[in-house]
């Protein structure tokens, strides 16, 4: 069951080494920058030293014109031994570039295969290369090279294939780390059960989807090896004079730096851009490889919230928490798109209310923007949400932290992910209960301990020391649920609170929930897709369906007679009541998602009920009885039957 | 029955190593036989080791002890070649519909791949089962072309049963195949996966958590807990009539979608310890630190399976006892909705 | 009168007294700092010799050698042989590394085949400015990166592609060549920094400061910028989990939540990489030791590794090695403080 926000075009995991992925690389006008330039070197590189044959081997110019600034003759104008600059430069283009090549291929030649083979066959494979590669790791490679530069002097090739060998631990034991979660997959076990050969799913499974990780390291790595290229060439120690190469010419120019500054900024300059160009194609990549995903969480609520058309401007009286026509948005590709729309209940004190309905309803979302913890990206664009005298919808960033936590505490579905893994869980609530209680540090630890007892832990104690890696599913919801009480809430919004959890673990924090109702007349709005939590908790429900509420009513009366035909349909297909039948009742056809909602009813294309005027026109909330609404306008026949 | 079970486990034990400790057994002395067209449902929870049986009998995890056979084969510790062989009648089909299809290849891909290894039909053999398997799970054949990110979870689980029965195998293991869907969508593929049984002839050993699942779908019934068998029988007895406090447990905590019955029904449920010992001595029984009944022998010695009169085996040493007690079985269901 | 004293029984020593400075296994096992602590030296030993033997093959394999360097090209072979045998390098090449391990394990690295000069003593008179140069820019990198990256996290928007583009520039520029431009601007136009030299600290502590500005600037540019984007990208992932959302829905203050929860856990990940940083400004500092003109060990490495100077070259392959294994603890021992999850078992 996914409770994240719905993201429009919700692509697949990141995957690379598909025609996909090129056509996303290209479209961004950065990495075709960069690749054009990059282009030019390799062309420049190629066909320069054939233009130019004499350049290499130049030992000196005229004398008489050396150190001159550029000028019409000499684009760049002369190095100290009166050659031009701008032949030297485009020359020594290609000797840099070949020595990055070279130290590329090592690294990949060595890393890949290595990488996945400790990856994919762990155990003695995957130590043995792990051990090498940590031996290797802490080489200085500093001294290797440079001695291996005085066994082989200036040979290139000796000095980058070291410099490979060295930095192949690096990119192995990235593959290694991305090959593991894959290896893991559930398709790669699907493919071993059928009997697939490793070989083939090396090939064929593994490798196209490390591909991204690859070209990201590999252009990131390019970069790291022009460096150290252009350092080696500076140390003269990598090319023979007089042969050209852009750290040598620096270290040329850096002989006359005083007199002559200009001499080191054409190769300077040339370096630099260089490897801003290989550095930026890195980061390019990698954004085209994980461009599906959804945009993260910011730390401030978006800034510019638009006046909702339809605006109460005084509470409501009786409710402790009254939503009225809330709608959410997101923003899409080319538009804004609906996520939930038109919502409106309300919780009494001391009352526990569950919004029912599946992925993708919109019911995560309600109960997240009543808190303002939309993520980045979404905002409220209609309605209000009215909780002791403040509209929240409208309300500050700093209005907002009043209420949260203190006034409205708020627990979530992945206990073990909902707590700071840094820090003891004992911290973690007397943190809250400083901030909320103003408690010092003695009384906010005594505290902790009493609302952990609360929390029916045998040793509190002992709970409180551990971090939350050492808790199991059930305890870390139970420390979730005292942190949360921290502040002493009226209302407590448990977004599906027990999803994660095993069956009786599940029946301890139900348990939990209904007694802190009854001693502390505490209101809660429960986020659930499970009818039976519901049967358990709450004293009334709301359905949602498509971003829309379709049924409110209380709770037995949902049960007895549900009057809209989604609720009826999936109270039927809960194989709990039919336990003996061949075949369970079904609602035909998915959910429409959002952006792609129908005119009219949105359930009608659907429905065994439905008529031509039910996709025609907007379908309004309707109450044929006290307190049991419904948005169908053939809920008669629901009753009939 | 005359012919030997279609899958037979025989007193396995899975073992994982643990540095500096006795290896952590993580299935232990467990027995399930299944017969062709049969369905059995094994149900528990996080840490029952029901997901490791599955690995066992497929080849992932090493079994430490006791035997798998397959048609009267013994299959333990079998090597590729068998297992490339085997596949062809025993495949599986898992839980989480987003990681089970590699997302970077197309749905026909996918499909065929699963016929590599047993012979190499033709382009067009290869075309027309994929298009014909696709019709049969409910999608339209052109399907084949696209990729899993086009598709909703439903229809990827409905892609992820075709790829396992291209093959036509005799044996699915479905290891938790409706877990991640919504409970529209689970109706479904739960009826799809009835029909394709009753058309194919098929056998499951089917996994989950979720008691109603289990029950609505399976013949016979396994309850484990920490990696050993505490009940196992027809599902209509274990349910109605839990012989063991684990599966009493189990049913009482599991909310029914009715409130009146929920709430009545609360009231009588047995609290066990919330706070679990992270570990039990191979020796005792496995629910006992949790057991409101235990009593000392329970933590000293490993309950025996008995045969009860209804033909459940359990694992308990007070069960007599229990089966004596009025009102022993849980309710289970609940009246129906009037429709 | 006779005092007796009473015959006191000797007192037993009791066993925590003569074992307690001995860990027993188990706390050995358990405990985690102590667990890396004790990787990373028994790791360091077979480096060591790996690095040793190779360098020393290595430079062995060298064309020419150290007498021909000594007497130049026009001496008999005579003096050739003469000279060989006097500095012990005819005898195969497994016994000279076996001699030179040997008085390596008791501390003795032996003699620059050049200068004579002790092996530990050349090496420690350049090691300081080595250190500083590299603590320096390790310090600078630090403290200014994790700044710029924190900063540029919170702030989003235009200030962090700006953020985002500086660190870009900053990677780009080549150290060596940033340091002649530093020379430029600030030494030549400005006076303000000597443009070469070091002062050592026994010196004078203000001296070594200020010879050592422009180095430590130019060497950290690059560790600036690379800081300051992992650093960025840790903390963007963080706010962005789900504990930290829990954090905001449950009150906590919006600094508590930077601070101490986003970055505490983003620093787990900067941490591993700050020791490649550390590991490549080592290598750094030869570049920039060359621009600056500083008596460190980067020259006196180029200069031994062409002359063949054997036991000069194994040496600092020897200083070296420790240095990366220290950087490799730390990072460690860092990581263990920052992650409980690795301390237990």
């Amino acid at each position: 069951m996914s409770t994240s926000v719905p993201v429009v075009d919700r692509g697949a995991k990141p995957s690379g080494g598909n025609p996909r992925f090129f056509r996303r690389l290209l479209r961004r006008p950065v990495a075709i920058v960069c690749c054009a330039y990059l282009a030019v070197l390799v062309g420049v590189a190629i066909v320069a030293p054939i233009a130019m044959p004499s350049v290499n081997s130049q030992n000196a110019g005229d004398l008489f014109g050396a150190n001159q600034l550029p000028s019409w003759s000499h684009l760049l104008g002369t190095d100290t031994l009166g050659r031009d600059v701008l032949s030297r430069l485009l020359v020594g283009d290609r000797v840099t570039l070949v020595g990055v090549v070279e130290a590329l291929v090592v690294v990949l030649v060595l890393a890949v295969p290595l990488g996945l083979a400790a990856g994919y066959l762990g155990g003695w494979t995957d130590r043995v290369v792990t051990w090498l590669a940590d031996l290797t790791f802490s080489l200085p490679a500093v001294v290797i090279i440079i001695v291996v530069l005085s066994v082989f002097p200036t040979s290139m090739l000796a000095g980058m294939a070291t410099f490979g060998v060295i930095a192949a631990p690096g990119l192995m034991r990235v593959v290694r780390s991305a090959t593991l979660p894959i290896r893991e997959e559930l398709y790669i076990k699907a493919a071993e059960a059928s009997g697939l050969s490793r070989t083939y799913i090396l090939t064929r499974h593994i490798l196209p989807r490390i591909a991204g990780v690859v070209i990201v390291q590999a252009s990131l790595l390019a970069a790291v090896a022009l460096g150290v290229q252009t350092g080696l060439a500076f140390l003269k120690l990598l090319v023979a004079d007089p042969a050209p190469s852009w750290g040598g010419m620096v270290a040329d120019g850096t002989s006359v730096l005083l007199l002559h500054p200009w001499l080191i900024i054409p190769p300077g300059a040339t370096i630099a851009v260089t490897m801003l160009a290989l550095s930026l194609l890195g980061d390019a990549v990698r954004d085209a490889a994980v461009e599906s995903w959804s945009a993260p969480v910011r730390t401030k609520r978006a800034a510019a919230k638009a006046a909702p058309a339809s605006a109460g401007t005084t509470p409501p009286a009786g409710a402790l928490l009254t939503v009225q026509h809330l709608s959410v948005s997101f923003p899409g590709r080319e538009q804004d798109v609906r996520v939930v729309e038109d919502v409106s209940f309300d919780v009494a004190a001391g009352e526990i209310v569950g919004i029912v309905g599946e992925s993708g309803c919109g019911k995560s979302v309600t109960a997240a923007a009543i808190v303002g913890l939309l993520p980045g990206s979404g905002r409220i664009d209609g309605g209000s949400i009215w909780f002791g005298g403040k509209d929240l919808a409208r309300a500050s960033e700093a209005e907002l932290r009043k209420v949260r936590g203190r006034t409205i505490a708020f627990v979530s579905q992945e206990p073990m992910v909902s707590l700071d893994p840094a820090y003891r869980v004992g911290f973690q609530i007397e943190e809250a209960l400083r901030r909320h209680r103003g408690l010092s540090r003695a009384a906010a630890r005594d505290r902790a301990l009493e609302l952990l007892r609360d929390m029916h832990f045998v040793d509190p104690g002992a709970v409180a020391r551990r971090y939350p890696h050492e808790l199991s599913g059930g305890m870390a919801q139970r420390v979730a649920i005292a942190r949360a009480l921290a502040g002493e809430p009226e209302l407590l919004i448990a977004d599906e609170p027990t999803t994660a959890l095993d069956v009786t673990v599940q029946a301890e924090i139900l348990e939990l929930i209904r007694e802190l109702q009854m001693t502390r007349q505490m209101a809660v709005l429960v986020v659930t897709h499970d009818w039976g939590v519901v049967a358990d908790l709450c004293d009334r429900v709301v359905v949602m369906y498509a971003g829309q509420i379709v049924e409110r009513s209380d709770v037995q009366s949902i049960f007895d007679t549900p009057l809209h035909p989604y609720t009826e349909g999936l109270l039927a297909s809960n194989p709990h009541l039919e336990p003996e039948a061949a075949t369970l009742p079904m609602i035909p056809g998915t959910v429409p998602p959002p952006g792609s909602w129908p005119a009219g009813c949105r359930f009608s294309a659907r429905c065994r009920y439905a008529v031509a005027a039910c996709a025609e026109l907007e379908v309004a909330i309707e109450a044929p009885y006290q307190g049991h609404e419904t948005r169908c306008i053939r809920y008669g026949q629901l009753i009939k039957a | 029955m005359s012919t030997h079970p279609l899958l037979s486990v025989d007193h396995l034990r899975v073992e994982y190593p643990v540095r500096n400790r006795p290896p952590f057994r993580a299935v232990d002395d467990v027995t399930i036989a299944i017969g062709p067209r049969e369905t059995v449902g094994l149900v528990g929870e996080s840490g029952s080791g029901k997901t490791t049986i599955a690995s066992a009998v497929l080849g992932f995890a090493p079994a430490a002890a006791g035997t798998i056979a397959f048609d009267g084969e013994d299959i333990t510790g079998a090597a590729r070649d068998r297992r490339r062989r085997l596949s062809a009648s025993l495949q599986v089909v898992f839980q989480d519909p987003y990681s089970s299809l590699n997302p970077s290849r197309t749905i026909g891909k996918t499909l065929s791949e699963t016929l590599r290894p047993h012979g190499s039909p033709s382009k067009s053999e290869v075309a027309e089962q994929v298009a014909s398997i696709l019709e049969r799970v409910g999608l339209d054949p052109g399907a084949a072309d696209r990729y899993p990110n086009q598709f909703s979870g439903g229809q990827r689980q409905r892609i992820a049963i075709a790829r396992a029965l291209i093959v036509r195998p005799r044996l699915v293991i479905c290891d938790e195949p409706v877990s991640s869907l919504d409970l529209s969508v689970q109706a479904q593929v739960l009826n799809l996966l009835r029909s394709l049984q009753d058309e194919l002839g098929l056998s499951y050993l089917f996994i989950s958590h979720d008691l109603a699942v289990v029950r609505h779908i399976s013949m016979r019934v396994v309850v484990l807990y920490r990696g050993r068998v505490m009940e196992a029988g027809p599902a209509a007895v274990v349910y109605n009539h839990p012989a063991h406090p684990y599966t009493r447990a189990l049913l009482q905590s599991a909310p029914i979608p009715n409130p009146n019955l929920q709430r009545a029904r609360r009231t009588s449920r047995q609290r066990s310890t919330p706070d679990l010992p992270s570990t039990v001595k191979p020796e005792s029984c496995q629910f006992a630190p949790r057991c409101p009944w235990a009593v000392d022998v329970c933590r000293e010695q490993q309950p025996p399976e008995e045969l009860t009169s209804e033909g459940v085996f359990v694992a308990c040493h007070r069960w007599r006892e229990f089966a004596a007690l009025p009102g022993g079985g849980a309710d289970w269901s609940g009246p129906r909705l009037r429709l | 009168m006779v005092r007796q004293v009473a015959a006191t029984p000797p007192v037993a020593p009791r066993r925590s007294d003569r074992t307690a400075w001995v860990p027993d296994r188990a706390v050995l096992v358990r405990n985690p700092v102590l667990r890396v602590v004790v990787r990373r030296c028994v790791m360091a030993v077979p480096l060591l010799f790996v690095v040793s033997a190779l360098t020393f093959v290595l430079v062995s394999l060298t064309p020419g050698n150290a007498a021909e360097e000594i007497l130049g090209t026009s001496a008999t072979p005579a003096e050739y042989a003469a000279l060989n045998r006097a500095l012990g390098l005819d005898l195969p090449l497994y016994e000279q590394y076996w001699n030179w391990l040997r008085h390596a394990l008791t501390g003795n690295l032996g003699q620059s085949i050049f200068t004579g000069q002790p092996v530990t003593q050349a090496i420690g008179q350049r090691l300081p400015v080595t250190l500083s140069l590299l603590v320096g820019a390790l310090v600078v990198s630090v403290v200014i990166g994790v700044g710029l990256g924190v900063f540029s996290a919170l702030r989003g928007g235009a200030v962090g592609r700006a953020a985002d583009a500086l660190a870009l520039v900053g990677f780009s520029l080549p150290a060596f060549w940033v340091g002649a431009e530093l020379i430029v601007i600030f030494a030549v136009w400005r006076h303000w920094f000597p443009a070469t030299g070091y002062v050592s600290i026994s010196d004078s502590p203000v001296g070594w400061l200020h010879s050592l500005v422009l180095p430590v600037a130019a060497l950290s540019l690059y560790g600036i910028a690379s800081t300051a984007k992992q650093t960025r990208e840790a903390m963007l992932d963080v706010l962005a989990s789900e504990h930290i959302r829990m954090a905001w829905a449950n009150g906590i203050s919006p600094r508590s939540i930077v601070f101490r929860h986003a970055l505490r856990n983003a620093s787990m990940r900067v941490v591993t990489v700050l020791g490649l940083l550390a590991v490549g400004l080592l290598g750094g500092t030869v570049l920039v030791e060359n621009v600056f003109a500083l008596p460190g060990l980067g020259s006196l490495m180029v200069t031994a590794a062409t002359q063949h100077d054997i036991p000069v070259v194994a040496g600092m392959a020897v200083y070296f090695t420790v240095i990366v294994v220290a950087i490799n603890l730390v990072v460690d021992l860092a990581y263990v403080w920052l992650n409980p999850r690795v301390r237990v078992r």
